[in-house]
Parts: C-alpha cells; structure tokens; sequence
C-alpha cells in the first residue's frame, strides 16, 4: 500500500464499502477473503516494521480495522447484527430477550438433548445435533437472505436474526459440551 | 537532493545494499540463530561447526560467564550455577514455580507483593531473573551471527532480529522474551509464533497451498497452529497448546522409573542432575534403537545399571502423548475443520523425533506427518526468512503473516466476572473497545483489572495489570460512560487504554504483567473452563444475582432518603424487613433464593414508587429547577 492509499483510508465508513460489497446480507465470500487478504497484504504492521512512528500507527489502524470488518463479514450472524445495526436496529439488547413460544419449545428440546448426552457422554449424539442446528441455520439463513437482500424489509429480519444469534451460542455450548467430555 | 531520497518503507533508498537481519529460535533445551543469504535460509553455526546451542549458562568462579556446550559440562558439578530450560521460568512468579523440585536455589519472596514477584535464582554472580539469563544466551547468538556474517567491527548493521516464542506463550511470557532481547543489545523486528515460522519454512520450501497443522513439540512447551496458506498469505486459523508440556517431561518419566526401578532414595542435585541427563540420552538413543542402556555412578559410590526398551518407553510416556492430543482436538474444533480438511502435518521440535509421538499423530490425522525438514531447525529458518522480509529485503516469495491471540483477554466486572473483550484465536492486530458504567451514584473513580483466560470469574483467570482511572465527574449510578480500549499488536503484546467519554479522562497503561502464567493456570485457563462450565455458570449466575440485589437495595435507600416522607411506618417497616430478609441471603450461595427476595423486594415497593413518580412530576411542573432534584 502507497503512504498515500495508507494515510487516505477512510475508516468511518461501513464494513461494506470497505471491502467493495453491497450493503446486504449476501455477500461473495470468496471476493471478502480475496479483498481482505490483498488490504492486509499491503497495510499490516509487518510492512512498516522499519518505517516512521506515523506510519507504523496508521499501518496498525488500517490492519486493525481491516481485522474487525473481516471477521464481522464473515460469520452470517455478526453480518445480520451488522448490517441491521446500520439501519439503527438493535436486534439483540439485554432486556429484550423474548423469543417466540415455539422457538422457545425448539430450544428446551435442544437443551434436553444436550443434558441428555452429557450424562450419557454421547459425543456422536451432540455431534448430530450440531448437524442439525447446522441445517436449521441454514434455512433461517435462507429466510433473512430473501427478506432483506429480495423483499427489502431489514426490520422483518428482526426475529430470524435473533434466532440465527441464539442457536450460534447454543452451538458453542455444544462444542464447549464435546471438549469436556473428550477431557474427561 | 535530500528531497528525492525519500522512499516507502520497505524499499531501501539504496535498492542494492542488502539489509542483515537474523532469525533466532530461543529454545527451552536448544537456541539456534538463521540468516537469509543469497535468497536462501540457512543456519549458522559455531566455529567447531555445531548448529544448535544448548539453552545452558553457567556462571563461573572466575566471573565470566559461560554458554552452551561449555555449561553443560558444568551442569553436575555445579548445578547451583549452572541454568538449563530457563525458558521455563521466563514471566513467572516464584509461587509459579515448582521450587521443592527444580535443582536451584530461588530468591526467597519478602513484603507484601510476594505474589508478583518474579522468579529470580541464587548464583554466584548474584540474583538473575530469567530475563538476564535468557539475554546470556540472545548475546552468544549474536555474537555468533556478527562473526559469521563478517560484521564484528560493524554491529551497527545489523538491522534487527526476529526471535520465536511457543504460540502459547501469554502477555507475560512474551514481554519477558523481548525484554530479554532488548537486555542483549538486539533490536525485535518482531516476536513470532514458533509455528508460524515452521510455517514459513516448510510453505516456502514446498511452495505449498491449503491448510496444514503444525504439531511443535519442543523441550518445555508444546504448541498446534492451524494455518490456511493461500497466495503469499499465512493465515492462523487456531491455536492451542500446553506451556508446560515437552521433551524435559519425557526424561522425567524415564528419570522416575530409573529412580524406582533402581530403588534409589532422593538424590543430591548432582545426582539428579547426572541421572536427567542419562535419562535423556536413552530418550534420544530409543529413537533408533530397541534397548538402550543407562549407567552411571552416583556421588555416594552407588552404580545404576538399567536397561529401558523402546517399547517400556511408549509405555511410560502414553498420557504425555495423549496430552498433545487434547489441545489438537480443540484447535481443529476452534477453525472449524474435519480431519479431512488437512492437507498435511508438519512436525516441528526435537520431541517429535520419538517414533511413537510420530505414530500417534499419523493416526489422529490419518496421514503420515512431514518430517522432510530437521525438526530443531525448521523454527529458525523461518524466523530468517521473516526477519529478512521485515528488515526490508525484498524477495519473489514475500509472504505475510496474519497470527492469532493465544488466550482470550477481560476486564473484571462487578461481582468479580470476568468480561470478554478480545476472544482467543482473534486475528492480530487488533482492537475492541468496551463500554463501562458507575455502579453507585457519584463515584469518581474506577479500578480496571485486566485478565488473561478463558474462564468466567476473574479469580480463575491470569492477573495481568490493574490501573485506576480517577476524576470521573459525579454523576448518578450508571450515567459515566467509560470505554476501555485493548490493542494487541502483531507481537501479541497488549496495551490498554481508558476514557471517561463525556469528561474525555484518559488513562493508558502499556501492561508490563508482574508474573506469568503457571503450568497449572494455563491448562486450567482453557481446559477448565470445559471442564467447569457448569460451575462457573453456577457461579456467575449468584454473582448475578448478587448484584441485581444490592443494585435494588441501595436505589431503595436512596430513595428513602430523598422521600422517606411519602411512606407510612408500617410500609417502611414492610420495605426494611425484605431488605434485612435480602441482605442475609445474599450472604449465601443460593441464586434461586435471592432472586426470588429480589422480586419480593421489588414488589414490596411498587406502590412507593409510584407515589415518588407523581411527586416528582408535580415538582418538575410547579416549576423548580430539575438540576436541583436529586435523581436517584
């Protein structure tokens, strides 16, 4: 990266334009990793190891930032927080935590089942269950997908996000679950 | 004409002039120094033509000190003097330590930051922390490389060094290392994660694409990177490790057996360290023989004469084994990849010489490991590579590496929790900024405690540096807003800064931790936060609750005292009975029990508050100055 490119990177502006991507939630994640790969390439600190203080720190601004806004892409679920936060919405707030009753259902099922093959240390079981919140993933995925990107309504997704945010916590119980019992 | 010198970085003024700049393995048994030449990576060696230098330093009657092969002919005749494995001391406090078990003499702790204090030994030169033994060795390096590079009347041109560390190393471990360079008179380009630098070596070599894992056990540590190279990128993807894990504990197992086997009592330091010794030269002699023989004559006259097959060798050395593969597991869970994803497995270290850790990784990952690089040199023939890339050397095969934080980094909150800011595995550099709030009306100053681990109460966490950020201006429970910004640079070294965002306070603190991690915290660190993250949920849902309470009894109070007036005595009296009933349940550890005396609480003052909301609408409209109303 020119001293130029360096100092003249905007960082205000939304991880989107940063890496050339429309504002919506799907993306081509191959152009993401692609553009990501050729900024770091040209900004990180490793470039500047014997350059001026002023160029060592706008190095590490740009690398830094490049870092948050790549990793915020790239999962669905910090994508959809994201991009719904660039529409002033907050989806997910400490106090409201109300999920829909049969979402709620779904969840205490899933929690069951994890109870369950703990205490039978079934892995393969839990390994299953992560394949199928994997594919309920998808499907809400699929859902937020049509809603924002097709019928333009990012409020609508609202509910999906939420839901998409909660099993991804679910799925790291579970992986947190197998590493104990594999420990053990 | 100074005018048109100016170039960008990277880009010497003087295209053709060709930068020194060396790579250097700081291991726990064995130190190597590399250098890039004529665009190829290559160890230098020592005037009788030997690569490695033992990580050994001994300091002399006649005050001089000695490094290397010199100081392992030392080591049981003057053990008290003479340092091995110091890599394993470096950024540890004394209670750190195993004190009763390691054949030194440490300085004892005294006043009250015991805790804090570093390890330090007891030798003839005086008191030396790991750092200054460490720089003993970085200086030998480089004496080395000025010789080797011709540039003994002229270190001045030596641009700078790239010097290694386990990835698992923490905040404490690494600022211990770079301090330990800086002691040595070399300039760091950079700390770089051992790993990766395998990485660099083995993916240049091979001009390699996809993702490998690199299995790095070394004499003290033992660390898995998983890393995706595509295009001149190195990306880590995870990490794992065990700090406290590697060769020495090989030779302690055969070193036990020897002591039972031959039914010996407990031993001087010289015989233990004669016997460590042995043990590890049959270590290294099963790798290619069946039997090895071990013998020797202690101080008191007694004769040891064991013979130790290579097949009892697998057998005592089963669960150390096993031990790499848990953190393996984890890391391959971490990024996100099945067995099948992993296009091959480089092994790096001298441990992995052992034909059964080699079988073992062969049948986790299913494919035979790449052992075509020497596993002692691979580490620092990276770390040349990238030394000479960072000096400013321009080659074809440029890569550039984008390396992960190890452990995850917190703040402590109320109720002693710990709260996330940077999660482990997050690419570097990076910085997240967290907001804070007072918890009581007025304060004006508020400690950070910053912690190291992955556990959910700050007591199970690394301590790494307090600070105080004061002259908050007063204002009601929760209206300061403070944001706390970490930054971790590509050295993985942390710094934190503090403001108060209406008052613009700042406060900055570069962490220099006090101590580093003990073998028994950083496993716990990351495998008992698996192993009790029910506890932990247990605990942090009381502290929860914990705080929820108190929270409500003091705004109570508060209220009380502004308008006390408004209640009868009988409601006052109801008011003062739950929160007596809350307060001695706080004391105990039943979350259940006080959430419920919570909302009791919260319920038996619905009405007061009510009647409080009506009298200060009506102050508000009978037009007094609102500035004037205490908000509580």
């Amino acid at each position: 990266m020119t001293l130029q490119a360096l100092f003249t990177t905007d960082l205000s502006q939304d991880y989107f334009a940063f890496f050339n991507l429309k504002p919506q939630f799907n993306i081509d994640l191959s152009h993401l990793e692609t553009r990501f790969r050729e900024i770091q390439s040209a900004a990180h600190p490793d470039r500047f190891v014997t350059a001026r203080a002023p160029e060592r720190l706008a190095s590490m601004q740009v690398a830094t930032f490049a870092n948050t806004a790549y990793q915020t892409l790239k999962q669905p679920d910090t994508r959809a927080l994201y991009l719904l936060s660039l529409h002033n919405i907050e989806a997910v707030t400490e106090t409201n935590t109300a999920m829909p009753a049969d979402f709620l259902m779904q969840q205490m099922e899933w929690r069951e089942t994890i109870e369950d093959a703990t205490l039978s240390k079934d892995i393969a079981k839990l390994d299953d269950l992560l394949i199928t919140m994997r594919d309920e993933a998808n499907t809400l995925i699929h859902t937020i997908a049509n809603m924002i990107d097709e019928k333009h309504n990012v409020a609508g997704a609202v509910d999906d996000v939420r839901k998409l945010v909660f099993m991804q916590k679910v799925s790291a119980d579970i992986h947190r679950t197998i590493a104990q019992l594999e420990d053990a | 004409m100074a005018l048109l010198q100016i170039s960008e970085p990277g880009m010497s003024a003087a295209p053709h002039q060709h930068k020194l700049a060396i790579g250097i393995d700081l291991g726990t048994t064995n130190s190597l120094v590399a250098t890039v030449q004529s665009g190829l990576s290559r160890v230098l060696n020592d005037s009788q033509g030997h690569a490695l230098l033992p990580s050994v330093v001994h300091f002399n009657d006649a005050g001089e000190v000695e490094v290397g092969f010199a100081a392992v002919k030392r080591q049981h005749l003057d053990p008290y003097n003479t340092i091995s494995s110091v890599k394993r001391f470096m950024g540890r406090s004394l209670q750190d330590v195993d004190t009763a078990n390691a054949a030194y003499r440490f300085v004892n702790a005294t006043g009250e930051s015991q805790q804090n204090q570093l390890v330090k030994f007891k030798t003839r030169h005086g008191e030396l922390s790991p750092i200054e033994i460490s720089a003993e060795i970085l200086k030998a390096l480089k004496a080395r490389a000025l010789k080797a590079l011709g540039i003994e009347n002229d270190p001045e041109s030596l641009v700078g060094a790239v010097i290694t560390v386990p990835a698992y190393f923490d905040d404490a471990q690494r600022q211990a290392t770079k301090d330990a360079a800086t002691l040595a008179g070399l300039n760091v380009l950079r700390l770089l994660n051992e790993p990766t630098a395998a990485a660099v070596a083995y993916g240049l070599d091979h001009a390699s694409e996809g993702t490998f894992v690199i299995y790095d056990l070394g004499g003290g540590t033992f660390d898995i990177s998983i890393l995706k190279l595509s295009k001149g990128v190195f990306e880590v993807l995870a990490t794992n490790g065990d700090s406290a894990l590697g060769g020495d504990d090989f030779d302690h197992r055969i070193f036990c057996w020897v002591l039972e086997t031959a039914k010996l009592t407990p031993r001087n330091a010289q015989d233990t360290r004669l016997l460590l010794s042995k043990s590890r030269e049959a270590k290294e002699w099963l790798t290619e023989h069946d039997e090895a023989v071990i013998s020797c004559l202690l101080s008191d006259g007694e004769f040891v004469n064991l013979t130790l097959t290579s097949e009892h060798l697998v057998t005592l050395t089963q669960n150390l084994i096993q031990k790499t593969l848990n953190p393996t597991r984890k890391a391959m869970r971490d990024a996100g990849l099945s067995i099948t994803d992993i296009q091959g497995v480089v092994m790096v270290g001298g441990a992995t010489r052992m034909p059964q850790v080699r079988q073992a990784v062969a049948d986790y990952f299913k494919q035979t490991p790449l052992t075509n690089l020497d596993p002692d040199k691979v580490v620092a023939l990276g770390a040349a590579i990238q030394a000479n890339t960072l000096a400013g050397n321009k080659s074809d095969n440029d890569v550039l590496l984008l390396d992960v934080i190890p452990l995850s980094l917190g703040l402590e909150t109320y109720g002693g929790l710990a709260e996330k800011v940077i999660h482990r595995n997050s690419t570097l550099p990076i910085a997240r900024a967290q907001e804070f709030t007072t918890y009581k009306d007025g304060q004006t100053a508020m400690s950070i405690h910053v912690v190291q681990g992955e556990r959910e109460l700050v007591s199970d966490c690394r301590s790494l540096a307090r600070f105080e950020l004061r002259g908050i201006p007063a204002m009601a429970a929760g209206a300061a807003r403070i944001l706390v910004t970490f930054t971790v640079d590509a050295d993985g070294l942390l710094s934190v800064s503090a403001r108060e965002t209406k008052s613009q306070i700042e406060a900055n603190i570069v962490v220099k931790p006090s101590y580093g991690l003990t073998e028994d915290e950083i496993t716990q660190m990351l495998k008992a936060s698996f192993t009790s993250a029910e506890a932990d949920k247990k605990a942090r849902m009381l502290a929860e609750a914990r705080v929820d309470a108190s929270g409500l009894i003091e705004a109570i109070q508060n209220a009380m005292q502004v308008d006390g007036q408004l209640l009868s005595a009988e409601d006052l009296s109801l008011i003062k009975r739950h929160i007596d009933a809350l307060t001695s349940l706080m004391l105990g550890d039943n979350a259940d029990d006080i959430r419920n005396a919570t909302e009791a609480l919260n319920h038996a003052t619905e009405a007061f508050a009510a009647k409080r909301m009506d009298v200060s609408v009506q102050r508000a409209l009978s037009g007094q100055d609102i500035h004037s109303l205490n908000l509580s």
